[in-house]
């Protein structure tokens, strides 16, 4: 399948803060760390302290400026407490990325096999909280006119993969609300994206798809330094990367990271 | 007037009360309409404060149960607390059980194993001292990891913390909510910028209304630290030097603005503690008009008004208020006092402007200019009671 190569055009400069769930590993944590390359302060969210702590030290060791906060995103009062506690520490937040995700109950299963409550679950990791936190910290970026709110989606979104049933429709609905909050907030100087990373070597990729060959797998730093690239003003393609495409402001972009 | 026992659904139809000096008339409508009684080119002064979760509980070192309220953050570790005993908001503040008396070196412990040292008690009163956080904890981490916001027994159920701020709270300074920005939905930002209303920033660290002890709660509000950006200034000289007028949403708001200028005989950006009371002396330099919650009469808030608007209005307004049961409290209805009370001015920049009352002139503040920096009697900084014994 083709991707269409779309020139990207960024123009804003880096965020001098923000806050990255999920990031103690994967996606998250490249993400992390390409940030605090870039001179980004940083606050990690993720709910196991070692894992998250070690990429914390990690930073710190190459100069960044990171903080960790141990939480589970869709914990009651979660919201407020990352927002305001990360915000306690690095002042107002730029770039608020909404990547921590659950796939559900592993193995995979047809929908027809699958409950409720592992369905509430899976909502309420990967839509509610997003919202939750999205509405935490979008009402300071409107009153300053910046930031930028960006959500991880995936092609499971938009494709019909049978057992990604639970996954696939909180993603969708992901991808939708972000749309609708882009068009809430065009005009404001605030940009609402989603980003579908494509297919990435991590833990929970192998949970989804234990088989699978990790050379056909991006690297996530290679995402990450990807889905930066395109959306601000940094040196940071790498060849692997270089078919991504990309929308612009106010609606919600797909940005399809390459596959070998 | 009763107070709003619970955050309601939609701002937009809260009531507000719109006093007008020029017409020396009373309206009573909703929130919604606040953007049509503002003209293109106003500003509108809001504190970008997040509401700490600024409640704890905690223990002394024979295992008796306080509650302590921040009432100022200095750092990461050290802070200003007003101690209560035994119990939560659900009892009135004033019927609170008094805490242990605690002296320097005392300690406390909180929850996730957390450790204070009392590092000095008021003279003022034993009830506010100085902690410092033992190790390598820090006060925003406790707050929100074991803290609730500070909440009165009006209030039906215990606040969750995402209720407890304004639609565009940011970094928490404030130990109660600047409530008067909650008037501020996305909605109605979206409606005030589609109006060509500008709406400009300060963060202020809004403290503790009330501390159960009379003698403490007589010398609130504390001093609080403010921070005013760069743009903030621009925006309100801009605003001046066109003829627009200028609005503080709320208290702090004025506290930091008027506390600022009072200071520097300007608005000067950066950081700063106000310690201006807003007293029958107070004549506002930077301010047009304000933007408040509902108050009761005989409140501080009060005496704001009665600086921006007539007595006699405000009298006939808050009687109004009463007959038609407006809610008070920081979920209640609002009021906005509009410019009109006082002569537009031009703001000094770059040159000092006489002062409209009289005056010591303060030669040691004079820095830049030729003509003095002058400084009020009346609302002269107090000294900051801080703490004597250690």
């Amino acid at each position: 399948m083709t991707v269409p190569h779309v020139p990207s055009a960024p123009t804003l400069r880096l965020p001098r803060t923000a806050v990255i769930t999920g990031a103690s590993r994967g996606l998250g944590r490249s993400l992390a760390l390409a940030l605090a390359q870039h001179g980004t302060a940083v606050a990690l969210v993720a709910r196991h302290k070692e894992p998250l702590a070690a990429v914390v030290d990690e930073i710190r060791a190459s100069g960044g400026t990171a903080f960790g906060l141990v939480a589970d995103v869709a914990a009651p009062a979660a919201a407020a407490r990352i927002a305001g506690e990360a915000a306690a520490h690095l002042g107002d937040l730029d770039l608020v990325i909404h990547n921590a995700s659950t796939l559900g109950p592993v193995p995979l299963a047809p929908l027809a096999e699958g409950d409720e409550a592992a369905l509430e679950r899976v909502l309420a990791v990967n839509l509610v909280a997003p919202f939750a936190l999205a509405r935490a910290t979008v009402g300071s970026m409107v009153l300053r006119q910046a930031g930028v709110q960006l959500f991880i989606s995936s092609d499971a979104a938009k494709e019909p993969y049978p057992t990604w049933g639970f996954y696939g429709a909180s993603k969708a609905g992901l991808e939708h609300l972000a749309r609708i909050l882009a068009a809430e907030v065009d005009g404001t100087g605030v940009r609402v994206l989603s980003v579908d990373p494509g297919e990435m070597d991590t833990d929970m990729h192998k949970d989804a798809i234990p088989d699978a060959d990790p050379s056909t797998l991006q690297r996530p730093d290679d995402a990450a330094r990807v889905i930066l690239a395109r959306l601000y003003d940094v040196t940071a393609a790498s060849p692997r990367a270089e078919r991504a495409s990309a929308a612009s402001t106010g609606s919600a972009s797909a940005v399809r990271g390459s596959t070998l | 007037m009763n107070a709003a026992s619970w955050p309601r659904a939609h701002v937009r139809q809260e009531r507000l009360l719109v006093v007008d000096p020029e017409s020396g008339r009373h309206d009573d409508v909703t929130v919604a309409a606040l953007p049509s009684l503002l003209a293109r080119g106003d500003v509108l002064v809001v504190n970008d404060a997040a509401t700490l979760p600024a409640s704890l509980q905690a223990r002394t070192a024979d295992g008796t149960l306080v509650e302590v309220r921040i009432a100022s953050l200095h750092d990461d570790q050290r802070a200003s607390c007003v101690l209560f005993g035994a119990g939560d908001w659900r009892t009135d503040t004033d019927l609170r059980a008094p805490p242990p008396s605690l002296a320097p070196n005392d300690r406390l412990s909180f929850a996730g194993d957390v450790g204070a040292r009392v590092t000095s008690v008021s003279s003022s009163s034993e009830r506010l001292v100085e902690l410092t956080l033992l190790a390598e904890a820090s006060w925003a981490s406790l707050a929100y990891a074991h803290g609730a916001p500070v909440q009165y027994a009006y209030l039906e159920h215990a606040l969750p913390v995402a209720l407890a701020q304004t639609p565009y709270a940011s970094v928490p300074w404030a130990v109660e909510m600047p409530s008067a920005g909650r008037a501020l939905s996305f909605s109605v930002l979206r409606d005030l910028a589609v109006r060509g209303v500008r709406v400009a920033r300060l963060r202020h660290a809004a403290g503790l209304s009330a501390t159960g002890d009379a003698k403490l709660d007589a010398l609130l509000p504390l001093p609080e630290r403010y921070s005013i950006p760069a743009e903030t200034v621009a925006l309100v000289e801009q605003a001046r030097r066109a003829g627009k007028r200028v609005l503080a949403v709320g208290t702090t708001v004025v506290r930091a603005l008027e506390g600022c200028f009072q200071e520097h005989g300007r608005l000067l950006a950066g950081d700063g503690v106000t310690d201006l009371i807003l007293d029958a002396h107070f004549v506002p330099r930077v301010l047009d008009g304000v933007l408040a919650g509902m108050h009761e009469r005989g409140t501080s808030h009060a005496k704001l008004l009665s600086a921006l608007a007539p007595s006699a209005l405000l009298d006939e307004a808050l009687t109004h208020a009463e007959e038609e049961r407006y809610l008070v409290h920081e979920f209640g209805d609002h009021l906005l006092v509009l410019p009109g009370a006082l002569p537009r001015r031009q703001l000094p920049a770059s040159s000092r402007s006489p002062l409209r009352y009289s005056a010591t002139i303060d030669a040691a503040g004079a820095a830049d200019s030729s003509a003095a920096l002058a400084s009020t009697s009346a609302n002269q900084s107090r000294k900051p009671f801080f703490f004597t014994r250690t």
